[in-house]
């Protein structure tokens, strides 16, 4: 069974009755000819990878590479135990995971790029809230990581998850779309409100330049990460509610892919625009003092 | 065309902080590590974004991991020098910001073996982790390391390549893809042969036994997962 865009997708969906975790599992195991059992292990892999990495920059002191991050994921959690949030548990659970998980890559850490390593904090900074707040076994949250990766191969097939194609809204963007269509999954919706959902997450980002400072993957990419994370549980609130998209997910993969052709290349990971050339922005970044003394 | 599958979009499991700066640059160096028996020391000569942002991005420690047969989900790779320093391997780093022309992610490597011979490679990083080797010995060639793959030096001479792929199916190992490379004829040419499973030394054995071969090496696939 293969399907190469969403209306295929849609269509096997609701004639077989089958959610879209299902239908990716399936693709990967009759398509792709994998084995069935392999391709679960190789799943509740990458999922203990992303709870280890969740759970790392709690316990431990991590200064990353470039020096322009650390700490931050400490931050989130402390202001949340002390009942100071503003965010409400699962969203501030969310965001404290998301930005922990890129203090990890960071800091030459292991991780699961999801779908790229710029964008590696969303979908764990999502799902192990979620788990946390609502009790879902692991085995339930496998099966909505293939969910996401449903959605995820989708843009990768028909358009980009690529900072230096589409800018960040094709990376992060990508990430959150993918996330809110496994939370919709998991929440009981249909694979069509999964659909909207990862539509509502990718319009939400439509445009977002990728411009890190000194060429690393800490800033703005780390905040980029909570902000992803929390626009893929509106956007799941907003189809669970019943609000439709005015777009297929064909149509949006398509206009986001059209946008990021648009975004010049200054702002598409080369560091020559945005954040990258703030000049407080090149004081901070200890690569870059570093070049500049040779 | 390669089909996209659930673990290319999940995936790879890597140690960060860039699938591009960090998994592929262990994969070209992890190739070139393959290449020699012992490596005693080596060089890396890194262009473009390499050159900028390799402190950084943890570039310099990827590729000594990479030499030292790491998979680009090791652990040890942020302490590879550490590690390199006790096995008693020696490296080196150059940036060259003079070359604009050439492709942003690549990296020259020269590994140095016991016996004081140099091979070496250019590799660029393409982008997911994904790397492709461009140059050996300074002969333009094509090779991933997707596959277990055989790399066979000879003197470009009739009969070469046909002696090559009777060694092959007398071990019935099936050829996945082959591609030949030369300087100039008559000269030094590389067979590349990308194979099905790994391979035993009985085979490099029998494949150095032919006149015109110079040298087989073995490069066995990369995980990434």
């Amino acid at each position: 069974m293969n399907f190469i865009n969403g209306a295929e997708l849609l269509e096997y969906c609701e004639k077989e009755n089958k959610k879209i975790s299902e239908a990716m599992f399936e693709r990967e195991t009759t398509y792709l000819e994998q084995d069935e059992e392999k391709t679960r292990e190789r799943m509740r892999k990458a999922y203990s990878i992303m709870k280890s990495a969740v759970k790392k920059p709690i316990n431990e002191n991590i200064v990353s590479m470039g020096g322009m991050i650390g700490g931050e994921s400490r931050k989130l959690h402390a202001l949340r135990e002390s009942g100071k949030n503003i965010c409400g548990t699962l969203v501030s659970k969310a965001i404290a995971y998301a930005v922990g998980v890129l203090e990890v890559n960071a800091s030459m850490g292991l991780i699961v790029a999801a779908p790229t390593a710029g964008s590696s904090g969303v979908i764990p900074g999502v799902l192990c809230s979620l788990q946390e707040e609502f009790g879902f076994t692991d085995e339930e949250i496998c099966q909505a990581l293939f969910n996401a990766a449903g959605i995820g191969y989708l843009i990768t097939r028909n358009a980009t998850t690529a900072g230096a194609e589409g800018g960040c809204q094709a990376e992060v963007g990508s990430a959150s779309a993918m996330a809110a269509s496994a939370v919709v999954e998991l929440m009981g919706g249909t694979p069509r409100q999964c659909m909207d959902a990862a539509s509502f997450a990718m319009v939400n980002i439509l445009g977002l330049v990728c411009d890190p400072i000194g060429g690393l993957v800490e800033n703005p990419c780390q905040n980029r990460n909570a902000m992803g994370a929390s626009n893929a549980l509106i956007s799941a609130e907003l189809s669970l509610a019943g609000i439709t998209s005015i777009t297929p997910i064909d149509e949006t993969i398509a206009v986001m892919y059209a946008v990021g052709k648009s975004i010049p290349s200054e702002l598409r990971e080369t560091s020559l625009g945005g954040m990258a050339v703030a000049k407080s922005a090149c004081e901070t970044c200890r690569a870059c003092a570093e070049k500049r003394r040779g | 065309m390669n089909e996209i599958g659930t673990f290319d979009i999940l995936g790879p499991n890597m140690i960060g902080p860039s699938s591009s700066h960090t998994a592929g640059a262990l994969r070209i160096a992890f190739v070139a590590g393959r290449m020699v028996e012992k490596a005693v020391s080596v060089k890396f000569v890194l262009y473009g974004s390499f050159a900028r942002t390799y402190h950084g991005h943890g570039t310099d420690r990827a590729l000594v991991g990479g030499i030292l047969g790491y998979h680009p989900d090791d652990e040890r790779i942020r302490d590879s020098f550490e590690h390199a320093r006790e096995s008693g391997l020696e490296f080196s780093f150059e940036e060259n910001f003079t070359d604009k022309e050439i492709y942003p992610n690549t990296v020259d490597i020269y590994v140095t073996d016991e016996n004081g011979s140099v091979m070496s490679l250019r590799g660029k990083s393409i982008g997911g982790g994904n790397a492709v080797i461009t140059r050996l010995n300074g002969v333009d060639v094509e090779l991933t390391g997707n596959y277990s793959t055989l790399v066979v030096e000879h003197i470009d001479k009739k009969g070469t390549l046909a002696f090559v792929t009777t060694v092959l199916s007398a071990y019935d190992l099936n050829i996945g893809s082959l591609r030949l490379y030369r300087e100039s004829k008559g000269k030094m040419a590389y067979a590349i042969i990308e194979v099905d499973t790994n391979v035993s030394q009985q085979v490099i054995s029998a494949l150095r036994g032919f006149e015109a071969v110079k040298n087989v090496l073995h490069v066995p696939a990369i995980k990434l997962d």
